[in-house]
């Protein structure tokens, strides 16, 4: 399988942006979606994603700015005339059409006469074969989804657009067509813009994510990046479960900025703080739950030096197999959230018990203090 | 996958197209509306119009008509056919009633308990329709016959007895009698209370039965508080499409009734066929438009179903 | 006890049924009698057994005249209302536009008027416009009075319809009017089927309206009513029988069709 490789194939948004009267779905937004890509637009319903998808298929005209395909203008197109596809959320299948002729319906609009072998061919990428002839009523949840694949992908488009196309099917099956739709994805090399409101499925699937709050695009990024260096608590708190303490900074020494919180003082690296750092000012200083290690406050002379600490006591804490999860009350943070690994269970370590957290200081972010600690704490629930 | 390496078709001009109109097919609607519209402009509203117009005329069919505002019209047509009036609305409305006491059981029938024979039953209800109702309501004539095993029955059960006392009846004939028009119209219009009904009772969740079940209400108590209530809509309009053209019907007081049992169709119909005395006709016929729409508009409102069409 | 429960449980089915019997009692009728042999003029005693009316079914002058008269108007009045309801139907559910209120009620209107009164006023207003009664006036208000219940069936389905297909459609290549021919007609044509199927049965047996601008011309149901005063032949009962047992015949087949098709891709 080679790669369609098209150097000017990347999808450009250009100060694109959709209002309906007084209500704005999607702020001027600039976007470039290189060729070949898996790249994923998340946030929560309402956010403005699907309207942003809507834009480049065709099906909603934009309040301004343009949308350009392999460097050709298509924001005057009719969707019937744009190289693109859509995967729509509830599918979509006609329901008076056999699998064989949803597949088949774009080429024959189109005007091929002969689609015979194309057709077959394409159910047979997406193992359907055997249901040319049935109606999409007869198949399951995920063959309807791998119809509605087939049935957009047949035409070669520049683009394949994915509309939250797992958001009906059962957890496990949606695992699966997860793997499914990225092993398609690097088979046929085509783009994929993939709208979801899941965190998980954007991560697992997409090389880059772009994650939508308000009509804006929080940030974007790698997978990675996004998780491990977010800029905004609403990032941080979307993707995963972030703790916050709201800290002074104290002084700067080299690449690192110390900080107050509560008596204690906490390090963080300059290059992973993305506020304004004066001494003096305020800095919501983050961490991720999985990365903080808990210590029964009788052996808190064991922790090593140099790693940032806070004490608190544990309010509460549910064992989950695979870790434990805690809740630590703490005087700078009154919820700070822990994951511990059950390698080796310290059994004081139950509610009522006071405990040290430490972490190592270059994984600690720090955030602009202006802003909601608990924004998109609702939205990622 | 071969397929896939084949260069795409091509798919888009090489030129952008100039930007369409934002406001693309603004006058679709108008056109797509243009033609039914017009004609139920023309042979359903203007022609109501012009009956306005004839009830206020004077004249006579040899030296022509003309409007004179003659509104006394009105008074003599009300005046001298008020009883065939009121005798419509209370026929009408007694055979709306009896098509929900009859109509319900049914529907509920068919939409709960008929499991593979649902699609049967629906289908009886329906079939008659094709025979034409006039044959049907001359059946009536045989069911009803003085001296017929019906009647008969009726008599040595001293159903009569009751009925002739309640002025239904007459001596030991039940046709030509209002109870026999009655009979008609609560036959002819059951199935526009049954499929009304079976419509909304169908839409509720059978789960809804148990949920009011396990909330320790026994099947009548279910019945009276989720049931019913929940099939209003069908109940509004079910006596809608059975009281509107029930009280207009001259059929079946034709058919099945006598001189004493005429309704206020029978006299539009004889004044405008047979006396040829259109300001009255028309007159009654707009009476009775605007009795109707004012009775249906206060049952609407009192029902609360305002999204009907 | 026992029998008194069973009852209980089982008091709808028997209203039900009862009240099936009585809504079916007069087809029976008509069938039974459909095989009499009649004294007099009218066919309302049983006499005896007799399958003259079968073997000549159009024995009666101007019965099977009227019968192709009515044929004729409820196809083209059918043919009328269904297409000019459907126009409607898909203004109402796709379109936003002005006066949609106004709208709504003219198509409301005519279902919610006594028949009588319709009949009257379009009389008077054929009168005025000296128009010749006959055919075309019926034709005329059989489109008037179907087209309401049309355009109430099709909206129904095409309010039912999900707008993501037409999208869908469109995505796939599909210009305006190819998308209207493949997806959204398809879709809507069981709405529309519905909606001609009332059509031509209301069309077919209408009294009240055809009697009043029908001038001299016969329809089937005016024949009926004419003998309902001169006397009824057998025949009439013939024809009846005839269009209930097709009726029920062809609504079976068309289940049957449906229940295997549905098998044999399952």
């Amino acid at each position: 399988m080679t790669n369609q490789t098209d150097p000017t194939g990347d999808v450009r948004l250009t100060g694109i942006s959709k209002t309906y009267g007084a209500f704005t779905a999607v702020h001027p937004l600039d976007l470039t979606v290189p060729q070949g890509s898996f790249f994923a637009l998340l946030g929560a319903s309402g956010c403005g994603k699907t309207t942003t998808l809507r834009m480049i298929a065709g099906l909603e005209e934009p309040s301004a700015g343009t949308v350009s395909l392999g460097g050709q203008d298509v924001t005057a197109l009719p969707p019937y005339k744009r190289p693109v596809n859509t995967v729509f959320q509830s599918y979509a299948l006609f329901p008076h059409l056999d699998i064989f002729e949803n597949v088949a319906f774009g080429l024959r609009r189109r005007g091929l006469k002969s689609v015979k072998k194309q057709v077959g061919e394409m159910l047979d990428l997406v193992q359907l074969g055997e249901q040319a002839r049935k109606k999409p009523h007869q198949l399951s949840g995920g063959q309807q989804q791998r119809v509605a694949v087939a049935r957009a992908l047949i035409n070669h488009p520049k683009v394949l657009l994915l509309d939250e196309p797992l958001g009906a099917l059962d957890l496990k099956l949606r695992r699966q067509m997860q793997l499914e739709l990225k092993r398609i994805q690097t088979e046929v090399g085509i783009t994929f813009i993939h709208v979801t409101h899941d965190q998980e499925e954007a991560m697992t699937m997409a090389d880059t994510v772009a994650v939508m709050n308000a009509g804006r695009v929080e940030q974007l990024g790698s997978p990675a990046d996004l998780y491990e260096n977010p800029r905004t608590t609403f990032v941080a708190n979307f993707l995963g479960t972030s703790n916050f303490i709201e800290a002074e900074v104290d002084s700067r020494s080299g690449e690192e900025i110390v900080l107050k919180a509560g008596g204690g003082k906490l390090v963080l690296p300059e290059a992973r703080c993305s506020a304004p750092a004066a001494t003096g000012g305020k800095v919501l200083v983050g961490v991720r739950p999985e990365k903080i290690s808990l210590t029964h406050a009788d052996d808190a002379g064991e922790i090593p030096d140099g790693r940032n600490r806070i004490t608190g006591r544990i309010a509460d804490s549910s064992f989950i197999g695979v870790s434990t999860q805690y809740v630590v009350d703490s005087p700078v943070c009154p919820d700070f959230e822990v994951y511990a690994q059950n390698i080796d269970r310290d059994p004081r370590l139950v509610p009522g018990a006071e405990v040290v957290l430490h972490w190592n200081p270059a994984h600690t972010f720090g955030l602009d203090a202006a802003q909601d600690a608990d924004a998109g704490v609702e939205e990622a629930a | 996958m071969s397929t896939l390496t084949e260069a795409p078709p091509p798919l888009a001009p090489e030129a952008p197209e100039p930007k369409p109109p934002k406001r693309r097919g603004r006058w679709t609607p108008y056109w797509l509306l243009l033609p039914g519209i017009l004609w139920l402009l023309v042979f359903f509203a203007l022609p109501m119009i012009y009956q306005a117009s004839t009830s206020v005329q004077t004249g006579s069919l040899e030296e022509g008509y003309k409007v004179t505002w003659h509104f006394a019209t009105y008074w003599d047509a009300l005046s001298a056919y008020w009883p065939q009036f009121v005798r419509s609305v209370l026929y009408a409305g007694t055979a709306t009633i009896l098509c929900l006491l009859l109509g319900y059981p049914l529907a509920y029938l068919i939409a709960f308990r008929a499991g593979r024979w649902r699609n049967l039953i629906m289908i009886l209800v329906i079939a008659p329709f094709f025979t034409s109702f006039l044959i049907r309501t001359l059946a009536w004539k045989t069911i009803l016959a003085d001296g017929g095993p019906l009647v008969g029955a009726l008599d040595t059960l001293h159903v009569l007895d009751v009925t002739n006392w309640l002025g239904w009846t007459a001596g030991d004939r039940v046709l030509a009698t209002p109870l026999a028009v009655v009979c008609g119209l609560t036959y002819n219009f059951l199935p526009f209370m049954i499929l009304p009904l079976y419509t909304s009772l169908e839409r509720i969740d059978g789960r809804l039965h148990e949920a009011a079940g396990d909330l320790y209400a026994r099947p009548w108590t279910t019945f009276r508080k989720v049931t019913f209530p929940l099939s209003m809509p069908g109940v509004v309009s079910g006596t809608l499409l059975t009281f509107i053209p029930a009280t207009g019907d001259y059929v079946n007081a034709d058919l099945l009734g006598s001189t004493d049992t005429r309704m206020v169709g029978n006299v539009i119909q004889t004044q405008f066929l047979r006396v040829l005395d259109y300001p009255t006709a028309a007159a009654l016929s707009f009476i009775l438009m605007a009795a109707i729409l004012l009775m249906v508009t206060l049952y609407i409102r009192r029902s609360g179903t305002e999204d009907l069409v | 006890m026992p029998f008194v429960n069973w009852l209980k449980r089982n008091l709808v089915v028997i209203a039900g049924l009862l009240t099936l019997g009585y809504l079916l009692l007069p087809n029976v009728i008509v069938t039974v009698f459909s095989f009499n042999k009649p004294k007099g003029r009218f066919n309302y005693e049983w006499q005896q057994f007799s399958l003259d009316a079968w073997k000549d079914p159009c024995g009666v002058s101007d019965l099977c005249g009227s019968l192709s008269v009515s044929l004729q108007i409820a196809f083209w009045a059918t043919l009328g209302a269904t297409l000019l309801g459907t126009l409607i139907a898909f203004a109402l559910v796709r379109y936003r536009f002005r006066a949609r209120g106004a709208v709504n009620s003219l198509i409301f209107l005519p279902m919610a008027m006594p028949e009588v009164v319709m009949a009257a006023s379009l009389l008077t207003l054929f009168l005025n416009m000296g128009a010749q009664l006959g055919f075309w006036t019926i034709l005329i208000a059989h489109i008037m009075f179907c087209l309401s219940f049309v355009v109430t069936a099709v909206k129904a389905r095409v309010m039912s319809m999900d707008p993501k297909l037409e999208e869908a459609a469109r995505d796939l290549y599909a210009g305006p009017f190819q998308t209207f021919v493949r997806v959204t007609l398809p879709i809507a044509a069981p709405g529309i089927a519905a909606g001609a199927l009332l059509a031509f049965a209301l069309s077919f047996d209408d009294f009240i309206i055809t009697n009043f601008n029908a001038g001299s011309t016969v329809t089937f149901p005016m024949f009926v009513w004419g003998s309902a005063q001169r006397g009824t032949p057998v025949q009439i009962n013939v024809i009846g029988t005839t269009m209930f047992v097709v009726a029920v015949l062809l609504v079976l087949a068309s289940m049957v069709v449906g229940n295997r098709r549905n098998r044999h891709k399952a």
